[in-house]
């Protein structure tokens, strides 16, 4: 039984030496929140973190990946839907039929993490994801809002204002419920 | 009742909603799993709530219900398809969740819910009037239940937000608590829709009900699934189409771990088999293939062109639209416009490759699958499951992308159902390798198109002359609607009237033609279908018939739209606000394009720029909509931004050529897709015009490409009239 570190919890798995981390993580471990999109690291769909990079699991063999390293799905970012990117998305409705989604949401988080303020051109380089429904813009607007979301936490400002700014600004009308996830 | 059963099972419309039993179809958006499940069962509805009627179950919690026949692919038909339901029914927005009935109980209740078909984005403009009348009729029974308990006339109560109040008698009660009461109350048989200037609902920005589950990766899609005991499968077809399967070699696959079984599938593909789906995959790449090739094993692109070039100006060809005599006034012309344009193949790449899950025995197969046409995919499995309908289901699954291809044809479903027969009782997921996706795809139908334009000496147009050349959808996927040789749908946006897809400017003598030329490869409804193509050969060429003659682009067209009113308004409207009147930043460039189609008028605004190197940059996008009524406008926004992601894409990067007679391109390597960083600013403005229904998920497609390549022209007198762009250099 070989070992890897997913979302905290030290799991076995059994795998040939060539089975990618994203077949074990679907196939075995059941985290079916990361994606299958092209195979060839082309897509992003299937984006987790490793040690808080972000690292297109398809072409990534399990066994390369040691028990020590650290994986993160979009399952185990955070409890509740809670991360500022995950409320950022909710916020402006993000995602159309959802099934990029999960790469798009573990690449922003990882660069907000490697990049706390980061550029248009950061976040072009960084966000290489494809979105055949063509979600682009408010991926970008998401990352925005989560920075500052962000930043002001940092500053001990109210947690939630930013987000409620966009998506005021936007229009966007959210029920009871959608937005206050994480806030509880 | 068990998960995965009909809501209903007595046999009645929804207007005659007696007393129903219980609607245990899982509540949101979870899986109807087979019974016995294990532990991804979600947490059922309560299991005796008798529905209103066949659109609305109110539970005692004031909970409501809306079923959604048509299928969430990302377009937000299920928030919209809600919100027409909720603004009549008068019930509380935040108390609003939804459900998938399945196509079995729709045929079983004599297709209570209508069609199922989510295509030609009709999800909305064309059920809107039964799904209100369904929340209309709900709401007086909810009334009328109350009123009776009351002793009072309905008429004295008043409603909203889920609360039903007697003034008079100071009493008030909720639609949970009379929703037992009101499903036994006989349906009104007239019911009047609101005006929609009472409208509170329709119309508003409300967020999308199936965002959150999206974001934190608990939406089950087909691909996701997992039901006891279940194997995987991964399938490869001969990539040579019309071709057969001549039989393999299993030897290196037998090697593989975890290999169950390699099967036929029908009588040109074969499948393997396995525990899971890598190793099915594995197996797959291992075994030995021999294809019979076929009559097509020589075909290709090169070869196609010359066919297709040579319908330019054939003598036969099927007449859309004509009015005066168009080729005699173009040869009394003082000069003439000519140019020849292309449209090529192109994968829909759906981000969720094709997938489904079957469980085949000799009394019943179920079927699990992302599919934009629930009806059709229970046919497709009825007929490999040598079953009747009635013993048959399928459970529809939100889709991982549609675009027309997960419609028309449900190969997938047909090929799962055919592999899972052969293995009776053990539940079956194939899922569809991207390059199998590729290769296999139900291909943007392929055309050339020849404008001739005669102008007289003041370069005022005497007559238009468009010949289209090249493929017929219909001729491959329902040629009983080919009529006298004439394909009607090839003549999107070119129409002679019509609320579906009409011609947008006035010409005194006028031709458009079609001759048909269909290639082996299987065309499909790609999303906006002919309108793509139609767009790019009008758009543009008007544009050049401007240049020709030296006018304004935004002049000349509204010059031929004096009767196209509605037209016009969009492009006046983005033309405004792009300020078309004034220059552009220096070194950017404006290109404009208009159409209608799909019940809707669009018009946008692209501005370009282009280095000496050549590298083309989109710095914005000005979009506007008229689709009538504007349901949800921030969802019209989200399809929009995203018709110009799919329409550019399509436009800079994507071809499927054919060598061999197969698809050359199989993955997002050599299929590219636009990205974040080529991404346009996107400013959409609707225009709802009110008094008509629009779709919205495909007009803007069409206007995308050439906004842009008439901003190209603008930059740098380059006139592209082949896509890709890739192929073309725009260096100075
Ligand atoms: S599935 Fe890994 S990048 Fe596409
Ligand atoms: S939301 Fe559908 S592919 Fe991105």
């Amino acid at each position: 039984m070989a070992k890897l570190n997913v979302n905290g919890t030290v799991r076995d798995f059994q795998a040939d030496s060539d089975t990618p981390l994203l077949w074990v993580l679907r196939e075995q471990l059941g985290l079916t929140g990361t994606k299958y999109g092209c195979g060839i690291a082309q897509c992003g769909s299937c984006t987790v973190h490793i040690d808080g990079a972000p690292v297109r699991s398809c072409v990534r063999p399990a066994s390369s990946v040691k028990p020590t390293e650290k994986i993160v799905t979009i399952e185990g970012l955070s409890k509740d839907g809670s991360h500022p990117i995950q409320k950022a998305w909710v916020a402006l409705d993000v995602p159309q039929c959802g099934f990029c989604q999960s790469g798009m949401i573990m690449a922003a988080t990882a660069l907000v993490k490697a990049k706390p303020n980061p550029t248009d051109k950061d976040i072009d380089e960084a966000m290489t994801n494809i979105c055949r429904c063509g979600t682009y813009n408010r991926v970008r607007a998401g990352i925005k809002m989560a920075v500052q979301e962000m930043a002001n936490a940092k500053a001990g400002k109210g947690a939630g204002k930013a987000t409620k700014k966009v998506a005021n600004a936007l229009g966007i009308e959210h029920t009871e419920g959608q937005l206050s996830r994480g806030e509880a | 009742m068990k998960n995965g059963q009909p809501v209903n099972a007595g046999r009645r419309s929804f207007v005659k909603g007696a007393a129903a039993s219980a609607g245990s179809l899982v509540v949101g958006f979870h899986v109807p799993f087979l019974k016995n499940a294990d532990a991804q069962t979600p947490s059922s509805a309560s299991t005796a709530i008798p529905e209103i009627n066949a659109w609305v179950v109110v539970k005692p919690d004031d909970t409501v219900v809306v079923r959604i026949a048509r299928s969430e692919m990302g377009q937000g038909t299920l928030t919209g398809l809600a919100q027409l339901v909720a603004e009549e029914l008068e019930c509380d927005w935040a108390k609003v969740t939804t459900e998938y009935p399945t196509p079995g109980q729709n045929l079983a209740r004599s297709r209570a819910w209508g069609d199922f078909g989510t295509g030609g984005s009709r999800g909305i403009r064309q059920s809107q009037d039964y799904v209100r009348k369904g929340g209309a009729i709900a709401r007086t029974m909810l009334v009328q239940a109350a009123a009776d308990e009351w002793k009072v006339p309905a008429t004295e109560c008043t409603v909203a937000k889920s609360v039903i109040s007697h003034a008079a008698s100071k009493r008030q009660t909720t639609f949970g608590k009379v929703s037992a009461a009101a499903a036994k109350l006989t349906p009104p048989k007239d019911i009047a829709l609101k005006d929609p200037k009472n409208w509170t609902l329709i119309g508003k920005r409300v967020a999308r009900l199936d965002t959150v589950e999206k974001t934190t990766g608990k939406q089950i899609y087909g691909m996701d699934l997992k039901l006891p005991g279940m194997l995987n499968a991964a399938i490869k077809a001969c990539p040579v189409f019309g071709g057969k399967l001549k039989g393999f070699d299993d030897s290196a696959t037998m090697k593989v771990a975890g290999i169950k079984k390699i099967v036929r599938v029908g009588d040109d593909a074969v499948a393997v088999v396995a525990d899971t789906w890598w190793h099915a995959k594995k197996g797959l790449d291992a075994l030995k293939i021999e294809w019979d090739e076929g009559a097509n094993a020589k075909a290709s692109s090169a070869a196609y062109a010359e066919v297709v070039k040579a319908g330019l100006t054939a003598k036969d060809a099927a007449v859309g639209n004509k009015n005066g005599d168009a080729l005699a006034a173009i040869a009394a012309s003082a000069k003439t416009v000519e140019a020849v344009y292309s449209y090529p193949h192109q994968n829909h790449a759906c981000m969720e490759t094709m997938n489904a899950t079957a469980v085949w025995t000799a009394e019943k197969c179920e079927v699990w699958t992302p599919t934009q046409n629930g009806e059709g995919a229970l046919a497709a499995t009825s007929e490999a499951a040598g079953l009747p309908n009635s013993k048959c289901e399928v459970y529809k699954l939100h889709l991982g992308g549609g675009f027309g291809r997960r419609g028309a044809v449900h190969d997938w479903v047909r090929q799962v159902v055919l592999i899972a027969k052969q293995m009776p009782g053990t539940p079956i997921k194939l899922i569809w390798s991207r390059e199998e996706d590729m290769v296999q795809g139900k291909y943007h139908p392929l055309t050339h198109c020849k404008m001739v334009a005669g102008l007289d000496e003041k370069g005022e147009i005497t007559g238009l002359h468009m010949r289209i050349s090249g493929q017929s959808i219909l001729a491959s996927l329902r040629p009983e609607a080919i009529r006298n040789g004439m394909d009607p749908v090839v003549f999107q946006g070119l129409n002679d009237g019509g609320g579906e897809a009409m011609i947008g400017y006035g010409f005194a003598n006028l031709l458009i033609d079609h001759a048909m030329r269909n290639p082996h490869v299987p065309p499909g409804f790609w999303r906006g279908v002919n309108l793509n193509q139609n767009a790019i050969y009008l758009e543009c060429f008007i544009d050049e018939i401007a240049a020709a003659t030296k006018q304004d682009p935004l002049a000349l067209r509204r010059k031929l739209m004096t009767k196209y009113p509605k037209h016009q308004a969009v492009l006046e409207a983005v033309a405004k606000h792009v300020g078309w009147d004034k220059p552009a930043p220096a070194g950017v460039f404006r290109g404009l394009a208009q159409t209608h189609g799909f019940g809707s008028y669009v018009a946008a605004c692209a501005e370009v720029s282009v280095s000496k190197e050549g590298a083309l940059k989109v710095h914005r996008i000005v979009a506007a909509t008229d689709c009538g009524y504007a349901v949800n406008p921030q969802q019209i926004e989200a399809q929009v931004e995203g018709s110009f992601v799919y329409g550019l894409g399509a436009a800079l990067y994507q071809e499927c050529t054919v060598k061999d007679g197969r698809i050359v391109e199989t993955n997002f390597h050599d299929y590219p897709s636009l990205k974040l960083a080529d991404m346009p600013k996107v400013e959409t403005l609707i225009v709802a015009s009110g008094g008509f229904w629009g779709g919205v998920g495909e007009p803007t497609i069409a206007v995308a490409a050439p906004a842009v390549l008439n901003a190209i022209f603008a930059a740098t007198g380059k006139r592209i009239r082949d896509l890709p762009l890739k192929n073309h250099s725009l260096k100075a």
